[in-house]
């Protein structure tokens, strides 16, 4: 069982090693001359405007809360899709309600206008 | 010494993941309780969740595992997140982790612990473990019961989360 999860504990200690490495490699190679503009801080190339923890907007967290409804959905399919196979027509149909009852969700989100951006 | 007794006295593997695993969570999720700055109670309380996670993989729940980093991690923890930095008087300067109510709290926190270590040392622990399937096939066998033996609530769930949606929709609007 856990011997399954060798590679993952392969992976995750080269993905700690590899940034580690780059950062502390770095820091002990690389020349240090420090003048304000290098020191200056920049957001994507671009020097920042204001600052950095701005108030989001409250439509956020509504597409965050759809997004959580349809999380749930996805984890009850994916052990129905692993047993696919020997589904009868009757667990089939129940499938086939499930995803058509959230449909009806995500339509009256739609009719409401909350998947608008405004 | 013999040498099963000699490697008795090293932690297997396993221990040594557990232990790290728990290290993770009691580190953060003190984080989660105590940092001053609330975004980064955040950010502690999603690495806590990780570490639960590793612990139901380590306890070959892969399921449940992989339900608590797609929902509680990639889901609800983005919902907080999300929620702090809508909040304007939470994301600017610090809040305190303490109120008046610390004292309080700890009392029960300390009463719950000496009742979970009331379980921990009380309950026959089986230590025979049962011959379960592997992952797949136990998954696959869970999700042949929502759709049988447990159609009704499979359905009545499709239905709460419809309702949860709808309902979604009327709070977070603002009109």
């Amino acid at each position: 069982m856990l011997q399954n999860y060798l590679f993952v504990l392969i992976l995750s200690t080269v993905a700690l090693i590899i940034p580690v490495a780059a950062i502390v490699l770095g820091h002990f190679l690389g020349p240090r001359r420090p003048d304000p503009i290098k020191t200056a801080t920049y957001e994507s190339g671009v020097e920042t405007i204001g600052d950095t923890w701005v108030q989001f907007r409250a439509q956020y967290y509504l597409i965050g809360l759809i997004f959580l409804i349809f999380d749930v959905e996805v984890i009850f399919l994916f052990p129905i899709a692993l047993a696919f196979e020997r589904l009868s027509l009757l667990s089939t149909l129940a499938v086939v309600t499930f995803v058509l009852i959230l449909l009806l969700g995500l339509l009256v989100e739609w009719r409401k206008g909350a998947l608008e951006w405004e | 010494m013999s040498l099963p007794e000699m490697s008795a006295l090293f932690p297997t593997l396993q221990e040594v993941i557990f232990v790290l695993f728990a290290l993770l969570i009691a580190v953060t999720s003190l984080i989660a309780a105590m940092a001053p700055n609330l975004f980064h109670n955040a950010l502690g309380l999603v690495a806590t969740l990780f570490g639960i996670a590793g612990i139901y993989f380590m306890l070959e729940a892969e399921f449940v595992g992989v339900s608590q980093i797609l929902v509680y991690i990639g889901a609800i923890a983005t919902l907080i997140t999300f929620a702090i930095m809508l909040t304007r008087g939470m994301m600017f300067g610090r809040t305190s982790a303490m109120n008046r109510q610390g004292l309080a709290g700890a009392i029960i926190s300390g009463l719950f612990f000496v009742v979970l270590l009331g379980i921990v040392f009380q309950v026959p622990w089986p230590n025979v473990v049962a011959d379960i399937t592997d992952g797949e096939a136990l998954i696959a066998n869970l999700g042949a019961l929502f759709v049988s033996t447990y159609l009704l609530p499979f359905e009545l769930l499709a239905l709460l989360l419809l309702v949860a949606l709808t309902g979604a929709l009327l709070l977070a609007r603002d009109r």
